[in-house]
């Protein structure tokens, strides 16, 4: 359960084209949260110690890196938005400086806001006008649906069983500390310690790589939904490493996770596409005939964008008339690949709108590439393109809770080195327990409980 | 039938049952000044400790330390009949220690009886309750087997295991209490009647074996603490140093293991016989072997059931398997060769409810003036009927007074995790205590009940002015003596460190103070003493306290603050006849579960199954919009 009290910060602009972007904070912390990250322009200046609804110009520093150059608006409760305290600061760096900030602001004891928290929040605080509230319970059902529906699917193919491995592994450490404890005469935890220590080491271990990973973009699906269509040999997965392979991509792989076949993840300075990639099913059949006309035409219509990739030295057939047909008023780049033979089509040949751009490009050569990061960066500043801002705030929130409880498990290691009594271990290990459970979608219940029971013999 | 027949009186509180959470509901009611009368099927029987020899254990001896805050009565009764006594968990940490003591059952029921028949405005009566009776959704009074008639306006029901009880081992069943008393027959058909769902649930009990058949010398004797620490804060520790009896400890081996193996078809349980659902956390010992298949022994602890009988309580092998073949399996145990069997052991089944048709108060929602506690709601233990029924006496009479009921939270005692688990989550089998339950355990510690709870049993009527200002007074102590030593600076000087090094403890790098030395794991206060010359002189509980809330204090503040969000919601309050179906927005199955269990705050609701953050939001948008 979300607390009512407890101090939220997101992204208060959509994280589309402009530069700017604005964070908000808002709760009994917010002020001391911004004071932590923010240094002024002017020496000591404290924003704790500044008038109330006034501006201040300076940087967000992560230690002593200065992130970006800001102005932060102080506000107290109750003349504000949520009539809590509420700072927000505009940010100017772009979407990756944005969300740094923000990592840096969760880091610092704010969670990430609730789909529609800050209007629930204003309402709740008796901001908004009673004839909104129909309003705002529709936006908490809808936000929180979507929430609901894509936090588990977002999360890459093998994180889940990953994380679900980690939990298990905990629970069943509390599970024994706990029936020891609840039945001293029967169970003893002699010489446990020891154990524990390299099981929470190797914990901590692996929550490490999965934050590293994350910050990749290697865990949670993020960014601009795209899907590549075209026919076999077309050249999709041969433009797909001409892109992927280049240094922007992402490479970090997490031990014991299958990498993912379905998705590729890349990242345009600062824009992220997610791609979808039918290399996949490649090998068995194309996309158009294997799986039909109608699975691309439903691939197609949950996208953002579409990457229609065809071979330029061959003519276009019936499967191209479909493709072309699926792609008619959709936000879609056209590659003519294989640039470096000779070509037999032209754009003449292609019956898609006119904005629709056509790139030609030789994955094989890796000529053309530039071009399309160019077109992919017009159409993004341009408005075309945009993130689902839930999307992303659900990310914060995974990204959040697996670091969170990688610090709890850090907890854990302490109290063992510290000497701490046994029960001391439970507080902490239960903590990471439920933070992971909130990120795979699991709820706790009653597992604890029922865990003892199936794996200890206790009582008279 | 115009002429009076029958007897009738009149009642302000009538307790249904007088084990253990019908006396602590019967002294409740009737120490806050309110004519009770208490029926119980045999005057003989009360405070009856059917099963285990003992008192307290892991958590459940932090509930008789909160029904003593409370001004409940189990913890003064077991300082008074206890035969041995031991802190469970001492080299863990404070949370989890756990008081536990073996009873002489005698004894026990003997000072309850006492302590009942001297109390003002208590009548007990023999006789078995067979109607509740209830006009318009509100209770009026009872009937007995005896026509007669008892108006009351407040019941509390503590029926215990005795509805429709049956006692089985092997194909042998009988339909009896505990212990061969006579059960109640007749109540179930009366509740039904009155719209109460009940359900059957099982428990089970090990044999009582002669003491002159067993051969001790093949056991491992088990001793009780040298230094005896009294479950009641008002008994002073001084008093009850006595000589202690001992207990023992067996093993069951391979040869037992294949006895009940063999045999297992023979088991009631696997023939059907039972239908009763059985709690996992104390399992039959055929259960143990066969689920834990793989553990080569179990452990079998061999306890008295008092100083003056000869039978002996075989803790671990609680069994209903036919009676030969129990004499066989306890015969293979290392000194039970030649043992003889006082009492079978035997499974039992009841009736009781599915606690949820109760509110946090432990009145049942449909009916006003009707409460219950202990075993009929589906939990298990001494304790834990104890505490539930300190907590429907006081209700009942809080009602009839007119004044506000109290509900104990989480964050404020084991007795509320207990009730808050009991009336909100599903359970499929009898409920018992455990630390894992209790999210805030750091600070609901055993040591600190009085601390924590003595203000709401003062303000109830239940704990005297005198022993609140005790309390209080404790309170100023600790706070005084861990202010003074967090302003007492040390510095490191060469005296300091030596002192130090001797306690093998890390020089200073740069001054600090007294507090700060008294955090490291192998400093405390008492060895500061040296190095302390002007401390005041202050009681042991009090340095206890001072210890404790220095050495976690890192932990104890962040519970605190969990604490402090967790109350936020359980002020929300909501009201039971509120119709959920008027909050457009929430789940269909939000809207059924909450119009199902109608609970009293956001708090509670937010802990119903099949409730989410989502409903939550929308019903504090809903509560903000209606407000107004």
């Amino acid at each position: 359960m979300r607390f009512e009290t407890e101090t939220i910060a997101a992204v208060a602009t959509a994280m589309s084209n402009s530069g700017i972007g604005i964070i908000r904070i808002s709760g009994e912390e917010a002020i001391n949260i911004a004071d932590k990250i923010f240094k002024s322009v002017k020496k000591n200046k404290k924003l704790r110690e500044v008038k109330s609804h006034t501006i201040h110009f300076g940087h967000i520093v992560d230690d002593d890196n200065v992130i970006d150059e800001v102005l932060v608006s102080v506000m107290r409760g109750p003349n504000t938005y949520t009539c809590e305290d509420v700072v927000e600061i505009n940010c100017h760096g772009g979407i990756i400086v944005l969300k740094k900030v923000l990592s840096l602001i969760l880091k610092n004891g704010a969670r990430p806001a609730d789909a529609g928290e800050f209007t629930k929040r204003a309402f709740l605080n008796g901001r908004i006008d009673l004839s909104q509230a129909e309003a705002v319970i529709d936006v908490i059902n809808a936000k929180n649906e979507y929430a609901l529906s894509n936090s588990v699917s977002q999360l890459k193919g093998g994180i889940s069983t990953k994380i679900k491995e980690i939990r298990d592994s905990i629970l069943n450490e509390i599970a024994f500390i706990e029936a020891a404890l609840d039945d001293p005469e029967h169970m003893s935890l002699d010489g446990y310690d020891d154990k524990l220590k390299s099981i929470t080491k190797n914990i901590i271990d692996e929550l490490y790589r999965l934050i590293k990973a994350s910050d990749n973009g290697r865990v949670i699906s993020e960014g601009i939904k795209t899907v590549i269509l075209g026919k076999p040999n077309a050249g999709k997965s041969s433009f797909l490493n001409a892109v992927v392979g280049s240094d922007r991509a992402i490479v970090t792989d997490i031990e014991g996770t299958t990498r993912d076949t379905l998705e590729e993840h890349i990242n345009i300075d600062g824009i992220s596409l997610n791609i979808i990639d039918t290399a996949g099913i490649r090998d068995t059949r194309d996309v158009v005939e294997s799986i039909g006309v109608k699975k691309a035409k439903d691939l197609a219509n949950e996208a953002d964008l579409i990457i229609y990739i065809i071979d330029s030295s061959k003519e276009l057939d019936d499967n191209d008339r479909d493709i072309m047909e699926i792609i008619k008023g959709r936000k879609a780049i056209i590659l003519f690949n294989k640039s470096d033979l000779e070509t037999k089509v032209s754009r003449e040949d292609i019956a898609v709108d006119d904005s629709i751009p056509v790139i030609n490009i030789s994955a094989k050569n890796q000529t053309g590439i530039n071009e399309f990061e160019e077109s992919i960066k017009d159409m993004f500043f341009n408005g075309e393109l945009e993130f689902n801002d839930e999307v992303y705030i659900t990310n914060a929130r995974q990204k959040n809770d697996i670091s969170n409880a990688y610090n709890s498990m850090k907890l854990v290691l302490n109290s063992i080195e510290d000497g701490m009594p046994e029960d001391f271990y439970t507080i902490d290990l239960m903590n990471a327990y439920e933070l992971l459970g909130r990120v795979v979608g699991e709820a706790i219940e009653d597992d604890l409980v029922d865990k003892i029971f199936s794996k200890f013999c206790m009582g008279k | 039938m115009s002429e009076k027949k029958f007897i009738e009186e009149e009642y302000d509180v009538v307790i249904v049952g007088a084990g253990h959470a019908g006396c602590e509901a019967a002294l409740a009611s009737a120490r806050l000044g309110l004519s009770t009368i208490m029926f119980t099927v045999s005057v003989d029987s009360i405070a009856l400790m059917p099963c285990n020899p003992n008192i307290g254990g892991s958590s459940k001896g932090h509930l008789v330390r909160e029904i003593d805050a409370l001004g409940g009565e189990m913890g003064k009764n077991i300082d008074k009949s206890f035969i041995q006594s031991k802190m469970l968990n001492k080299s863990k940490g404070p949370a989890v220690h756990s008081l536990r003591a073996q009873a002489d059952k005698q004894d026990y029921t003997r000072f309850m009886r006492m302590t009942l028949e001297n109390t003002d405005n208590l009548t007990i009566r023999q006789g078995e309750v067979t109607e509740i009776l209830v006009e318009d959704n509100v209770v009026t009074g009872v009937k007995t087997y005896s026509n007669a008639t008892y108006k009351a306006k407040a019941v509390v029901l503590c029926t215990g295991t005795y509805l429709k009880a049956r006692c089985i081992y092997g194909d042998i069943s009988s339909y009896t209490g505990p212990n061969g008393l006579q059960a109640a027959n007749y109540l179930t058909e009366s509740l039904k009647n009155i719209g109460i769902e009940v359900r059957r649930f099982k428990t089970g009990t090990p044999a009582r074996v002669d003491k002159r058949s067993i051969d001790f010398s093949k056991m491992e004797e088990q001793f009780g603490d040298e230094r005896v620490v009294p479950f009641s804060f008002s008994t002073d520790p001084d008093s009850i140093q006595k000589e202690q009896v001992s207990c023992w400890l067996t093993y069951t081996n391979e040869e037992t293991h294949n006895i009940i193996k063999s045999n297992i078809d023979r088991s009631p349980l696997f023939s059907g016989m039972i239908e009763g659902t059985g709690p996992r956390y104390c399992p039959s010992i055929e259960d143990k072997v066969m689920k834990f298949a793989d553990k080569d022994r179990h452990q079998v602890f061999v306890e008295p059931e008092g100083l003056y009988t000869n039978e002996m309580y075989l803790g671990g092998m609680s069994s209903s398997l036919p009676e030969d073949v129990q004499h066989a399996m306890y015969r293979t145990v290392p000194g039970l060769e030649n043992v003889k069997i006082v009492r079978n052991a035997y499974a039992i089944e009841y009736d009781c409810i599915d606690a949820r048709q109760l509110h946090a108060t432990l009145e049942f929602k449909n009916i006003k003036g009707l409460f219950s506690g202990g075993q009929f709601n589906g939990s298990s233990g001494y304790e834990e009927a104890a505490a539930q029924g300190l907590i429907a006496g006081i209700n009942a009479a809080l009602e009839v007074l007119g004044k506000e009921q109290i509900v104990i939270d989480r964050s404020e005692g084991y007795i509320g995790v207990l009730i808050d688990d009991l009336v909100t989550k599903e359970s499929f089998e009898p409920y018992r205590m455990m630390t894992s339950r209790a999210e805030y355990r750091l600070i609901l510690r055993q040591d600190n009940a009085d601390l924590r709870l003595s203000h709401i049993g003062h303000k109830i009527g239940l704990v005297s002015d005198e022993a609140f200002e005790k309390v209080e007074n404790k309170r100023r102590l600790i706070d005084s003596e861990i202010e003074r030593l967090t302003n007492i600076p040390v510095g490191a000087n060469s005296k300091m460190q030596k002192f130090l090094e001797e306690h093998g403890s890390e020089p200073l790098k740069t001054g600090s103070n007294l507090a700060e030395l008294i955090r490291r794991p192998e400093l405390s206060y008492e060895v500061l003493a040296e190095i302390d010359i002007d401390r005041p002189n202050i009681p042991a509980d009090v340095i206890e306290q001072v210890n404790i809330n220095i050495k976690y204090d890192g932990y104890i503040k962040r519970q605190l603050h969990q604490v402090e969000q967790f109350k936020k919601l359980e002020a929300k309050k909501l009201s039971p006849d509120f119709d959920y179906n008027l909050v457009s927005g929430l789940r269909k199955e939000a809207t059924q579960k909450l119009n199902q269990y109608k609970p009293l705050s956001i708090g509670q609701a937010s802990r119903i199954s099949g409730v989410s953050p989502a409903d939550i939001s929308v019903l504090l948008v809903y509560m903000k919009q209606n407000k107004q």
